[in-house]
C-alpha cells in the first residue's frame, strides 16, 4: 500500500530522517516505534504529504504523494500529533467540513459522519464545542476525522497520548478492528502498547530504520543471547564453582542478598536446555536453588540494543517481512 | 474549495468577526452620508465612499488576521495539508468567504444612492462606478491581509503588519511629497531597498549565494542606470509611491472617471497577493 524509497529529510543542517526505505502491506496494524526525536512525526508527516522530503520517493496505493497528491491523499486518513480540530466548532460541524473536503456529499456524508462518531464513541458530545471537550475526546474527534472517506491507510501519530487507561483500551481495540480490513500505521514510544496491538513493528532511532519485523521475531532475536538469574543460599565462591561446571555459560554479575542468599546473573544460550543443566549442576552439588529463571527479553531490550547500535544494517529483518 | 468556503463562512458568522466588520463599514459609510448627503446636502454619494475608505485600514486587517495565522497556531494547517485539496483551493475558498463577508454590508450600501435619488438628483453612474471600485479596492486589500496572515502564527502581529502596510499605502501619496525627488535620493533609497530584498531572499531560502547574487546584480543595474542617465532616477521614488497607492487609484473613480487601468490594477494586486499567500503556505512544507 505504501512504498517508501530512500526517504531523507534535512532541517537546515540537521538530518532528521536518514535514507529510510520500507514497504507496507494492504492490511494489518503497523507500529512505528522510536524514542522522542527519532524522526517518527517527521516521517509520518512526509507520508501524508504535510511535509516535503529532501530526497526520496513515497507512493500510496501506487500514486506518488508529490506528483499526484489528490489521488494519494484520498487514500490516507491522518491524525497528526496534535489533533487538528477547530476549538469553536462542534464535532458534528467539524466532521461535516472534513468529510466535504474529502469529497463526500449528501447521504454518504451523513452516514460516514455518524459512523465515525459511533466508532470513536463521540456521539454523546457531538453538539458540544470541541474547545470544551477533554483531551481524550478531542483525540477521538481527531481519529473520527481520519476515518472519514473510508481511507485504505489510517495513520495515527501517538493516538493514545493523554488518554486515561479505559480510553487507551478503547483506542487500541479500535486500531485492531481497523487493521482487519485496512492498513493502520500508528506511532508510539510505549513499547507494551506496540507489543499488544501491532502485527509488525518498525523501529526507528536517530532517523534510521533499525528494525522491521513482528514483535515475536524481534523478541526471538534477543532470546538467543539470554540471561539467567538464580538465587541460592551459599557464598558467591561456592556458586561460581558450581556454575563453572556447566558448559556454555558465564557469570555476568553476583550480589549478596539477605539471610545468606546470593544471586547470580548468567549469560549463555540454549534456552530451557541451559537452565536444566544449571539445575542439574546445583542438584549434584546438593545446593538447593531458591530461584532460577530466564530473564525474558522483551521489546524494551530489543529496542535498547537496536537504538544503541544505529549503524547496524536493518535489511535482514526488512527482507524477512517482505517475504511473509 | 466549496468545503473550505462554507467552513470559513460559518466561522466568521459564528464568531463576531463578520458582524463587527459589517457594523464598522456601515457605521463609517453612514456617518459619511450623514455629513455629506444630509447635512451638507451634496448629492454625490462617491464622496461618502472616499471618506469611508480609511476605515479599511483598520477593519480589513482585523477581518483577515486570523485567516491563516490561526490555522498555524492551532496546528489545523496540518489537516489542510493532509486533505485531498490543493493549497490554491484552500486559499481561494478562504478568500471567497472573506469577499462574501465584505459584500453583504455593501449590498445595503448599494441601496443608499437609490434612496437619495427619491429625494433629489443623484448622478447614479458615478455613484455605482465608485461603489464598484470601492469593492475592488477592499478586495485587493483583503488579499494583502490574507498574505500577511500567512507570514506568522500570531494574529496580533498579522493585524499590526496589516494596519501598518495599509496606513502606509493610504498616506503614500501625501508622503511622496516629502521624500527626496533628486536622483541621488532615489539612488540611496533603491540601494537600501535592494539590500532589504537580499535579506528577505536569504531569510526565505537560507541561500547566501543566491541572495548575494541577486543583490549584486540589482545594485550593479541601479548604479549602471545612474551612471548612464542620472536624470532617469529623478523623481522616480515619489512617482513609484504614487503609482503603487491603491487608495489614490480609487480616488480616480470618485472624481467621476471609470478607470479601466485602475480595475486591472486592483485585480492584479489581488491575484498577486493571493499567489504569494499560496507560495507562503507551500513553502512551509519545505521547512
Amino acid at each position: 500500500m505504501i512504498q517508501v524509497e530512500h526517504l531523507t529529510k534535512w532541517y537546515g543542517s540537521n538530518q532528521a530522517v536518514k535514507d529510510l526505505s520500507f514497504e507496507i502491506g494492504d492490511k494489518g496494524v503497523y507500529g512505528f516505534l522510536g524514542p522522542n526525536g527519532a524522526g517518527k512525526s517527521t516521517t509520518l508527516n512526509m507520508l501524508t504529504g504535510c511535509l516535503s522530503p529532501t530526497e526520496g520517493k513515497i507512493t500510496v496505493g501506487g500514486f506518488d504523494i508529490l506528483e499526484e497528491p489528490k489521488k494519494a491523499k484520498k487514500r490516507i486518513g491522518y491524525l497528526p500529533e496534535q489533533p487538528p480540530v477547530y476549538m469553536q466548532e462542534s464535532p458534528w460541524e467539524y466532521l461535516h467540513f472534513v468529510g466535504e473536503a474529502k469529497g463526500l456529499r449528501g447521504e454518504e456524508l451523513e452516514t460516514q459522519v455518524s459512523d465515525a462518531l459511533a466508532k470513536t464513541g463521540t456521539e454523546d458530545v457531538k453538539h458540544k464545542r470541541i474547545g470544551a471537550l477533554s483531551k481524550g475526546y478531542r483525540q477521538r474527534v481527531g481519529i473520527a476525522q481520519a476515518l472519514l472517506g473510508d481511507p485504505q491507510v489510517v495513520i495515527l501519530d501517538e493516538p493514545t497520548v493523554g488518554l486515561d487507561p479505559i480510553q487507551i483500551l478503547d483506542i487500541r481495540n479500535l486500531i485492531r478492528e481497523l487493521g482487519r480490513d485496512r492498513c493502520v500505521i500508528f506511532s508510539s514510544h510505549i513499547l507494551s502498547e506496540v507489543q499488544t496491538v501491532c502485527d509488525s513493528v518498525l523501529m526507528i532511532a536517530r532517523g534510521r530504520l533499525v528494525a522491521f519485523d513482528t514483535p515475536e521475531n524481534l523478541e526471538k532475536q534477543l532470546r538467543s543471547a539470554q540471561q539467567i538469574r538464580l538465587t541460592a543460599r551459599a557464598g558467591e565462591e561456592k556458586l561460581r564453582e558450581i556454575v563453572q561446571t556447566v558448559a556454555g555459560s558465564s557469570v555476568l554479575s553476583a550480589s549478596a542478598d539477605a539471610d545468606g542468599y546470593t544471586s547470580l546473573t548468567l549469560s549463555g544460550s540454549g534456552g530451557y536446555g541451559l537452565t536444566e543443566k544449571v539445575f542439574g549442576a546445583f542438584a549434584r552439588a546438593n545446593v538447593p536453588l531458591a530461584e532460577l529463571r530466564i530473564a525474558r527479553a522483551d521489546l524494551e531490550d530489543v529496542f535498547l540494543e537496536l537504538a544503541e547500535t544505529p549503524e547496524q544494517a536493518p535489511e535482514k529483518t526488512a527482507e524477512k517481512e517482505e517475504e511473509a | 474549495m466549496k468545503a473550505v468556503f462554507k467552513h470559513e463562512l460559518r466561522q466568521y458568522f459564528d464568531s463576531m468577526t463578520a458582524y463587527v466588520f459589517g457594523a464598522f463599514l456601515l457605521l463609517f459609510i453612514g456617518i459619511g452620508s450623514m455629513l455629506y448627503n444630509l447635512q451638507s446636502a451634496v448629492s454625490n454619494f462617491e464622496f461618502v465612499l472616499n471618506f469611508a475608505s480609511i476605515v479599511f485600514v483598520v477593519i480589513v486587517p482585523v477581518l483577515t488576521m486570523r485567516t491563516l495565522s490561526e490555522e498555524r497556531k492551532q496546528k489545523t494547517d496540518q489537516l489542510l495539508y493532509a486533505l485531498p485539496i490543493s493549497t490554491t483551493q484552500v486559499i481561494l475558498g478562504k478568500y471567497a468567504a472573506l469577499l462574501l463577508v465584505f459584500l453583504i454590508p455593501l449590498c445595503f450600501v448599494a441601496l443608499y444612492p437609490l434612496l437619495f435619488a427619491q429625494f433629489g438628483e443623484v448622478y447614479l453612474p458615478t455613484a455605482y462606478g465608485s461603489l464598484f471600485a470601492f469593492f475592488l479596492l477592499g478586495a485587493a486589500l483583503i488579499a494583502v491581509g490574507v498574505f500577511l496572515s500567512s507570514l506568522t502564527d500570531n494574529q496580533g502581529l498579522a493585524a499590526g503588519l496589516g494596519i501598518g502596510a495599509l496606513l502606509l499605502n493610504y498616506y503614500s501619496v501625501s508622503l511622496s511629497e516629502y521624500v527626496s525627488s533628486t536622483a541621488v535620493g532615489s539612488l540611496v533609497t533603491f540601494a537600501v531597498l535592494i539590500v532589504c530584498l537580499g535579506l528577505i531572499i536569504r531569510a526565505l531560502t537560507r541561500n547566501d549565494m543566491l541572495s548575494i547574487a541577486v543583490g549584486l546584480v540589482l545594485l550593479a543595474a541601479l548604479i549602471g542606470v545612474y551612471a548612464l542617465d542620472g536624470t532617469a532616477l529623478e523623481g522616480l521614488l515619489p512617482d513609484i509611491m504614487k503609482t503603487l497607492s491603491l487608495f489614490s487609484r480609487f480616488s480616480v473613480f470618485v472624481n467621476g472617471v471609470f478607470d479601466l487601468t485602475g480595475v486591472v490594477y486592483f485585480l492584479s494586486v489581488t491575484v498577486f497577493f493571493l499567489f504569494l499567500a499560496v507560495q507562503s503556505m507551500e513553502k512551509r512544507r519545505y521547512n
